[in-house]
């Protein structure tokens, strides 16, 4: 089948540029048939892949070694859940996915708009398409990248693969590149029909308003990405954070942050005609910002553990990149006048000023983060030498920005578009600036947080967002009982469900402020400790006696597992039983001997975790093997000199019961090996850490995406149009006194 | 292998098929109509859930009841203006 998938991916090839070519012309030349075609050129694309994706996973699940690709990334012991999801672990399968989920988004926006932007779409269509004929070159030509499709042959096919990487095992890491990847393609969208519309100067709302649900998608993909890479690092990285300020954490996180400044800048766009000009730069820097950040995980030019290895794609997509940057500034240069706004900003006191102002938080952050991660790669370049730029330089400006976007987020909410008067606005900010200031008051009375101030600033202002949104709704089903006399629950089901985007979006705000609320608390008023104990031992944190109840050990086909019992308890009272392991998995190195190169490769922590509402208790064990060497050392030269024996006896080619004495030998030796660690009280160093308010980040996410998933839900038709029906009825009206 | 080279060629025909099947046909005139009509509709379907925003902002306290008229006035003008072009694209008389 891997003529068939080169062949697939030559085609697709050929699709995009044909799709370039009869859209341009189609376009230019008014000939609509061509337009059609070259729209088709994109479902065409997106079935090839499709086809070439399943032959590659096919290959995957069928352990099918003749594929180098499922050599390298995948062995028979590999779980079929990850044999099916180790396809986007490889350079090469990652980057056929992209280009696949691109396909398939740009599909779906072109075959909504079929019968709209008439002028724009063909060329967005062949923006899309000029970004599938870069990543299908790459695949194709494979000057850059190797075929992902290549064949050993038949004589040089291994029996066994080599396996994920053992960082990689975790189910959330699995879907992590799918969900970062459908945020970064989507990110195209919104790109592609903006330069469409500043080619053909069509540059009214229409364009935004076809593709809003695209972008908002690709804020919620991208988002759901984010969170679970850092769930990831949270729970299998054993380091105990869930932000590193990694600069492949800071590339996916760029492209949200300019993402949410966008989804609500094209607001004042659709409703007021204004801001065209940041508008449309905001999203064709988003697209950019989504490029780069493929490009930083992709390039190799970065250490990191999410960079995937030496790569040279490092040309390839910085050309790709000029090619974007140039093109979007030079047409927006050239349309300058016609993204003139047409509207003024009546009053400060109005939600387009606050949006305003939050866009300005937002681009502040991006830029922030953008310069920091990038200065080291700028400085090595002048100075031969790569620095390192930790956290708290991150930190240092990150905090004051978000603080200002947790209060806007909570205005936004209460003011109305155009303008407010000052005696409304003093009604709306009332009660929610009591609420922010009473929890001051009262978290200063209780102590133990004066000295963290930004902290203790966050929690008055989270508090004051967490209000201003809560009054919204309130007053929203106060209002709604009102006009229809329904009872609570129903007026608040139906004031969401006629206003989706609205009250989805006051959710996203609730979770945003409750996010940063979890990340101040529990950045802020962390304890950890490093501490190194013996079975039977107890270390004291954040108010908990951790005891090393005892070691465990399990010996797997694909690893070794030490680890240890873990008792919990707080004031002699039993909290939680914690179990934490290491992972110890095989090198592939011959020199590091048959058993001793169990402890020669990577090694993956599962921490003990106990969350809670207001406490995480995180424990992680790095078990020392150090008095294992001399026992590793005695079994390697034993089987080497057991197979030199077999060798001298039986050649190559052993009768299947040696082999099986073989087998069973090792197995019993790495049994032995692992029994080791439980039979002698050996000491392990732990990590123990107490998080306050944890959780309240992954809930808060979770409140945000289901906000934010409310708000892209289309209305049920029925809905709409009655909704619509009495809006005609009443515009109607109007239309006979006119 | 021969499998294989079928299956080439067959997605390749598929392939050539899908993407000619607008160029053996016309319609554009009909295209055109429908493509005007469908940005008047997401027009008005804008303004409609614009005047409903400002309803909201007006019953939930947000805007006072001056600013609230003379925006609801100006935001159903616009309605009407394209109500207007979307009877003109329909080829209906707005007058009845």
């Amino acid at each position: 089948m891997a003529t068939l998938g080169r062949a697939l991916l030559i085609f697709s090839l050929l699709a995009c540029l044909y799709g370039i070519g009869a859209s341009l012309y189609g376009a230019r030349a008014g000939r609509r048939q061509w337009v059609d075609s070259g729209r088709r050129a994109v479902y065409v694309l997106a079935g090839l892949l499709t086809a070439a994706f399943a032959i590659l996973e096919a290959a995957f699940l069928r352990s099918d070694f003749s594929f180098q690709l499922v050599a390298d990334h995948s062995s028979t012991t590999t779980p079929g859940f990850y044999r099916a999801t180790a396809v986007w672990a490889s350079q090469e399968g990652s980057l056929l996915l992209w280009v696949w989920l691109l396909a398939m988004w740009s599909s779906l926006v072109l075959f909504f708009t079929r019968h709209r932007l008439r002028e724009i779409a063909p060329y967005a269509t062949a923006v899309l398409l000029g970004f599938g004929t870069f990543f299908t070159s790459l695949l194709v030509f494979h000057l850059f990248a190797t075929d992902p499709f290549h064949q050993v042959p038949a004589s040089q096919v291994v029996q066994e693969g080599k396996g994920l990487t053992p960082l990689l095992r975790y189910p959330s890491m699995m879907i992590h590149p799918p969900m970062v990847y459908s945020g970064y393609t989507l990110f195209t969208i919104p790109f592609a029909f903006g330069i469409g519309a500043l080619i053909t100067g069509k540059l009214g709302s229409e364009w935004i308003r076809a593709t809003r649900r695209f972008a908002l998608a690709a804020w919620l993909f991208l988002g759901v990405g984010i969170l679970l890479g850092a769930r990831w690092s949270y729970s299998e990285l054993g380091w105990g954070g869930y932000w590193a300020w990694d600069a492949v954490e800071n590339a996916s996180l760029m492209p949200w942050l300019l993402g949410t400044a966008f989804i609500h800048s094209i607001m004042i766009q659709e409703k007021r005609g204004m801001m065209k000009a940041w508008n449309i730069s905001l999203v064709l820097g988003t697209g950019v910002l989504a490029i780069m950040g493929t490009f930083l995980v992709r390039s190799g030019i970065l250490s990191s553990i999410h960079a995937f290895g030496a790569s040279t794609l490092k040309w390839p997509f910085l050309l790709l990149i000029a090619v974007m940057v140039i093109a979007s500034v030079g047409l927006v240069v050239w349309r300058r006048e016609s993204l003139a706004t047409e509207h003024r900003l009546e009053s400060l006191l109005s939600r387009e000023a606050i949006f305003l102002a939050q866009n300005v938080i937002l681009v502040a952050l991006t830029f922030v983060i953008f310069w920091i991660t990038w200065f080291p790669m700028i400085a090595e370049v002048f100075t031969g030498h790569r620095s390192s730029i930790g956290p708290p330089v991150f930190t240092k400006f990150v905090v004051p920005l978000a603080l200002v976007l947790v209060l806007l987020s909570g205005i936004g909410p209460v003011i109305a578009w155009r303008k407010t008067s000052r005696a409304s606005a003093r009604r709306a900010l009332l009660v929610p600036g009591i609420v922010g200031g009473l929890t001051l008051i009262v978290l200063i009375a209780v102590g133990g947080v004066a000295h963290k101030p930004f902290a203790l600033i966050m929690f008055g202002i989270g508090a004051f967002a967490l209000a201003c949104v809560a009054q919204e709704f309130w007053r929203g089903t106060r209002a709604r009982q009102t006009m229809s006399g329904e009872s609570p629950p129903r007026a608040l089901a139906s004031l969401m469900r006629r206003n989706r985007r609205r009250y989805g979006g006051y959710l996203a705000h609730a979770g945003f402020a409750v996010m940063l609320l979890g990340v101040a608390g529990s950045s802020a008023f962390q304890h950890s400790t490093d501490v190194n104990l013996s079975p039977g031992q107890t270390a004291h944190v954040g108010g908990y006696d951790v005891r090393y109840v005892k070691p465990t050990a399990v010996a797997e086909p694909e690893k070794i597992v030490l680890g240890a019992v873990i008792d919990v308890a707080k004031d002699g009272r039993h909290v939680a039983t914690l179990r934490s392991t290491r992972g110890f998995y095989p090198s592939t190195d011959p020199n590091d001997g048959i058993i001793g190169r169990y402890f020669a490769g990577e090694a993956t922590s599962e921490v003990g975790l106990r969350a809670g509402l207001l406490k995480d208790v995180w424990t992680d064990i790095h078990p020392d093997i150090t008095p294992l060497q001399p026992v590793l050392k005695e079994g390697n030269q034993k089987f080497a000199a057991l197979m030199g024996e077999i060798r001298r006896k039986y050649g190559t080619n052993p009768p299947p019961q040696v082999t099986n004495f073989v087998a069973s030998s090792f197995d019993a030796a790495v049994t032995g090996v692992a029994n080791q660690f439980v039979k002698k009280p050996y000491p392990s160093t732990f990590r123990l850490i107490v998080s306050p308010i944890v959780t309240w980040i992954w809930l808060g996410a979770l409140i945000i995406f289901i906000g934010a998933l409310f708000a892209l839900w289309p209305a049920p038709e029925l809905a709409r149009g009655r909704i619509r029906a009495a809006y005609s009825a009443r515009v109607g009206r109007e239309l006979q006194r006119s | 292998m021969a499998l294989q080279a079928v299956l080439v060629v067959l997605v390749l025909a598929l392939a050539v098929f899908v993407l000619s099947g607008p160029l053996r046909s016309g319609g554009a005139a009909v295209e055109r109509e429908r493509g005007e009509l469908a940005d008047l509709e997401a027009a008005r379907e804008l303004k409609y859930s614009e005047i409903r925003d400002l309803e909201l902002d007006f019953r939930t306290g947000k805007v006072a009841e001056e600013d609230f008229r003379a925006q609801d006035r100006a935001l159903r003008a616009e309605a009407i203006e394209i109500l207007h072009r979307l009877d003109r694209v329909r080829g209906e008389d707005p007058a009845g």
